[in-house]
């Protein structure tokens, strides 16, 4: 793995992760790598490596972070969470990290589909009617298969009161 | 016995062998699945895009249970997380559910704490018992080798479930398991993930991390697996398919959810909990107990 380049190193961004939710704690981290050591991710592909992650956050280099691949790949288990002896919340800073990136306009395709799918239709896997036939076929209850709550939860920019 | 039936997005659409084994076992057990036709997402996919969009989803269902002043079952292990996580920094007045508020009132809908959220397998321990679970038991599973997933918002994050259960030495679903009779198999990386969340951002990540753990099931000399949430059976059930071809490699390892081993064992048929809908056969396993 290539060494962490400082030359971009943003100092306010440490401060501005302690101070959001997940982030609160990730100063504590002392890199014993119990975390890396944890991950089911790490595990089965290198690029992903919470305490690199964490080193590179507390170094400042927001932008590296932010606009990576290697976020994502955190399937936000918590083995790494749980087992933290200096108790950061390493699953809810990546979940931190990853909120940023998206207000940076990094997010990859799939995670696009999945919020858009859920704000738009209430569902990740939207219900139909043939849907509903098969819930019938073995008498399952019907599901609604429309969702105009979400309109209510998220209207439209602008339209906010 | 009444609670609000929270199915969640997966379950209806993908995984009608969970409900329809959970409303059995629940309708032997005297426990009352109340259906709301209003409840939405639980929000989990959409925490690691919109945080807070997935707390204000989260905290709508549970309005929606408290109007109906029930407690809330849930069968996802990913609802579970989410639902009780909310529920969790929602139940104290504040800012943080003044802000929530805020925000639902253009529903007409107010949160004002205390509704408990459990997934089904912490209400059969919790709410019914071994005891009165046992009375309904009337097949003996022995030869069955079973292997327990269990996966990881079933108990994680830790802080947010009361201490029920040890997270690193789990023993609720072998307790659970081991009723029916079945032998619960060890296996390394018991506690591992599914790989489920990394689906949507890369397939083959997500694959390996369910590959490892079916090879240390089949290793183990399981004849099934046994679960609790509908997605990590998605990664090992409909996709195990998929992972045999990828990585050349072969289980056939039947994917059971704990609700219909209960079902089993209480006498229950392969098509009234939905054993014929499970992708990986489930025939040949089962001739051992429907001869």
């Amino acid at each position: 793995m290539d060494k962490i380049n400082l030359d971009r190193a943003d100092s306010n961004f440490k401060k501005e992760l302690a101070s959001q939710p997940g982030g609160e704690k990730i100063s504590a981290c002392f890199t014993c790598r119990t975390c890396t050591a944890s991950c089911p991710i790490t595990a089965v592909n290198n690029n992903f490596n919470p305490l690199r992650i964490i080193r590179m956050a507390l170094y400042g280099l927001k932008e590296e972070v932010l606009a990576s691949d290697f976020i994502w790949l955190c399937s936000s288990c918590y083995a790494c969470q749980e087992r933290c002896p200096q108790g950061v919340t390493i699953t809810e800073f990546m979940t931190l990290l990853k909120n940023l990136a998206v207000k940076e306009g990094n997010m990859p395709t799939g995670i696009r589909v999945q919020r858009d799918t859920i704000k738009g239709k209430g569902r990740i896997y939207p219900i139909d009617d043939f849907d509903n036939k098969k819930r019938a076929k073995v008498a399952l209850p019907p599901i609604p298969t429309s969702c105009n709550v979400v309109e209510k939860l998220f209207p439209p920019v602008g339209t906010h009161l | 016995m009444k609670y609000a039936f929270f199915l969640g997005c997966t379950i209806p659409a993908r995984s009608r062998n969970y409900e329809l084994s959970a409303r059995k076992v629940a309708d032997k057990l005297g426990i009352e699945l109340i259906d709301v036709e209003e409840f939405i997402c639980c929000g989990f996919p959409m925490k690691a895009s919109d945080y807070k969009s997935a707390e204000i989803m989260g905290a709508y269902n549970l309005c929606l249970a408290q109007e109906k002043d029930l407690d809330i079952c849930v069968l996802c292990s990913s609802c579970a997380s989410q639902l009780t996580e909310v529920a969790h920094s929602l139940s104290e007045d504040g800012p943080d559910r003044e802000q929530i508020n805020d925000e639902l009132s253009r529903t007409g809908l107010k949160y004002g704490g205390g509704v408990k959220v459990r997934h089904f397998a912490r209400i059969l321990l919790e709410d019914i018992g071994i005891e009165k679970i046992k009375e309904h038991l009337i097949k003996d599973l022995s030869d069955l080798k079973t292997a327990i997933h269990y996966g990881c918002h079933y108990l994680k994050p830790s802080e947010i479930y009361d201490g029920f259960d040890d997270v690193e030495n789990p023993k609720s679903l072998e307790t659970l398991v081991a009723l029916t009779g079945a032998r619960v198999i060890d296996y390394p990386g018991k506690k591992r993930c599914c790989g489920g969340p990394v689906l949507p951002v890369e397939e083959n990540v997500a694959m390996s991390v369910a590959k490892e753990k079916l090879d240390d099931i089949v290793d183990a000399g399981a004849d099934a697996m046994c679960l609790v949430c509908p997605f990590c059976s998605v990664m090992y059930d409909d996709n195990q398919k998929s992972i045999e071809s990828e990585f050349g490699t072969d289980y056939n390892l039947p994917v059971l959810y704990l609700t219909q081993l209960l079902g089993l064992a209480m006498g229950f048929d392969r098509k009234e909990l939905g054993l014929n809908i499970n992708v990986v056969k489930t025939k040949e396993l089962l001739s051992k107990y429907f001869d």
